[in-house]
């Protein structure tokens, strides 16, 4: 008994086969029966490392499923498992702290999570070297553009250092030429860490670029409707030739969907 | 920090497999163009891998330090001079002209001496009591008071405020009643405060806190309100509940209403204390400005009645300019909210 109290605590992750598993959820707002669900019998598993892409038209609850996952709501019935902890949750809007600098947005996050103070300013240094902002550990908020706030707004979710990342539309408000800088850094980042990222998105390119595994959501209510596997290679460009047929696949798919909901 | 070595390995090892998915999948030259079709090719050629290669990493960090410095907008300090000819200038010449005309209406005699002063009278009798050593005990009973009722009020309107905006119940029950108190102004108490607490330092301590409470308490609630929910969440996200989430999240997000909450509720604490001063007799309360100012209405002093009034609305600014403004300045700029902080 000695031994195991005295000796290295065991691997604090345990292997497991999922990062997220979603089984039967459906979410119904307001009393159940007085209004349609918004999710039916969503059944999903992230795996381990794996990048899924969320795509689904407006009003398909791509953003409510995301709330569930991270926790800041429940479901109405089914169940969410996330093993690796409370998952990070990067949203459109950078939701840093407009009264902390970028550093101090990074170590909240460090201090929350119970990091000792000693090893926070080291630790926000790295995270922000690995969002490639290294200089700007004092900068306020405001000073930053657009695409570095979504840099160290990354970098924070990186800071909880959950296994599973969830990415509600983050590069949506940003012009085409940071967002697909961006897009290179999160597949980067993405190569360089262990993390499962289950990312919400409208752009279908943008979920050809980035993802593994393409899930589409049909809208009211939201269901699973169909999947694919991207097998491009990484690293992968927005104007590849193999993103731009997949997506034209894919995009056929959502139209035929949107359309179903005018027809009656 | 063992995980994070696991980590960079796997994304090595990852990185290697997919240098080989390429090579098999595509052009091995360069990799960089995809004939039509390379969906079934690289289907063909395995899973999905992680990578990147050296070149494009280079190429990425070139982009992206050039796309942060055009987006970024450098800000040097403004000069000295320049602060002096925006901020200090305006003000004084705004005086100077008051003066003049002042001095203009007692030349051409509008009125006489015994009803409008010189300026020259005025000030005569600001060196009467700089040599009689009372001025700045006077200036002192008064911002004394003021300053320790202000503080009462703080401690007092601050946790009123949190549970105000927090609680739904209170706020229903309690909510219009403060903001009916902010429109009474707090003088209409002075005759209550004197009867049930006498005339002493406690009935003008009342008053203040009348007066500030209900500013105090007021700025904190709609500053809460004007919290953005998605802080909120975030912070929930980042793991703040319960008190780590006020502590951490709702209260720095809140602090500028408070703060404009503050700077009101001094304006308050001020004007209410004059009023009681002026107000209240006795020898126990000691001679504040508003005292002072009384006692040369008395004695139909008029050059002193100026002298009272002029130092009341000097302290007034001067507490706002020293304390009030710089705190509210720098709450606003920290967080790039005012058009100077771009």
């Amino acid at each position: 008994m000695a031994d195991t109290l005295t000796g290295p605590a065991p691997a604090a992750v345990p292997e497991t086969a999922h990062a997220a598993r979603l089984d039967h959820v459906s979410k119904v707002f307001g009393r159940p029966g007085t209004q349609p669900p918004v999710l039916d019998g969503i059944t999903l598993d992230v795996e381990p490392g794996e990048f899924v892409c969320l795509l689904g038209a407006s009003g398909c609850g791509k953003s409510t499923l995301l709330n569930l996952v991270a926790g800041l709501d429940e479901p109405t019935a089914g169940t969410i498992d996330t093993p690796g902890g409370r998952p990070a949750l990067m949203f459109q809007e950078h939701a840093l702290f407009p009264w902390l600098t970028a550093g101090r947005n990074i170590e909240l996050a460090l201090r929350l999570r119970g990091l000792p103070r000693e090893q926070r300013r080291p630790e926000a240094e790295r995270l922000l070297s690995l969002v490639r902002l290294g200089g700007a550990y004092g900068k306020r908020v405001h000073e930053l553009s657009g695409g570095m706030r979504q840099r160290v707004a990354l970098a924070r979710a990186l800071a909880q250092d959950s296994q599973l990342l969830l990415m509600d539309e983050p590069f949506a408000a940003l012009d085409a030429i940071t967002r697909d800088v961006l897009h290179d850094e999160l597949s980067r980042i993405w190569a360089e860490t262990n993390l499962s990222v289950l990312f919400v998105t409208h752009n279908v390119r943008e979920a050809v670029r980035l993802a593994q595994r393409v899930v589409l959501l049909s809208s009211r209510p939201g269901r699973i409707q169909r999947e694919w596997r991207v097998d491009i290679p990484q690293p992968r460009r927005i104007e590849d030739a193999a993103v731009a047929d997949l997506s034209v696949e894919i995009t056929e798919e959502l139209r035929g969907e949107i359309r179903r909901h005018g027809q009656h | 920090m063992a995980s994070t070595e696991t980590e960079q390995t796997n994304g090595q090892a990852a990185g290697q497999a997919a240098e080989e998915t390429i090579g098999q999948a595509i052009q091995p030259s360069t990799g960089q163009t995809q004939p039509p079709g390379a969906v079934d090719d690289a289907a063909a050629g395995g899973l999905p891998a992680r990578g990147k290669r050296p070149a494009d990493d280079r190429d990425l960090s070139g982009l992206e330090a050039g796309l942060d410095a055009l987006e970024t907008v450098a800000v040097g300090r403004t000069p000295f001079w320049r602060v002096l000819l925006t901020k200090v200038v305006p003000p004084l010449s705004a005086a100077v002209v008051v003066l003049v005309v002042w001095q203009i209406a007692v030349s051409a005699g509008v009125s006489d001496q015994t009803k409008l002063p010189s300026p020259h009278a005025v000030w005569g009798e600001l060196a009467d009591r700089w040599r009689a050593g009372d001025l700045f005990s006077i200036i002192w009973t008064s911002v004394e008071r003021g300053l320790l009722g202000f503080l009462a009020a703080l401690a007092i309107g601050t946790p009123l405020g949190l549970v105000v905006a927090r609680v739904r119940f209170v706020r229903a029950a309690v909510g219009p009643i403060l903001t009916g108190l902010q429109s009474l102004p707090s003088v209409a108490w002075v005759p209550a405060a004197v009867i049930w607490l006498g005339i002493e330092g406690k009935a003008m301590y009342a008053v203040i806190l009348l007066g500030a409470v209900p500013s105090i308490a007021n700025g904190l609630v709609a500053g809460i309100d004007r919290v953005p929910p998605l802080y909120l969440r975030a912070g929930r996200n980042l793991g703040a509940t319960g008190l780590r989430s006020a502590w951490h999240v709702l209260l720095p997000a809140a602090l500028p209403g408070y703060v404009a909450g503050l700077k009101q509720g001094w304006a308050f604490s001020w004007r209410s204390l004059m009023a009681a001063e002026l107000i209240a007799s006795s020898p126990d309360l000691g001679v504040g400005l508003g005292r002072y100012l009384e006692n040369m209405r008395e004695a139909s002093d008029m050059a002193g009645v100026f002298l009272g009034i002029l130092l009341i609305l000097v302290v007034g600014i001067a507490i706002d300019q020293i304390v009030f403004s710089p705190l509210e300045r720098w709450v606003l700029r920290s967080r790039g909210l005012t058009a100077g902080a771009q």
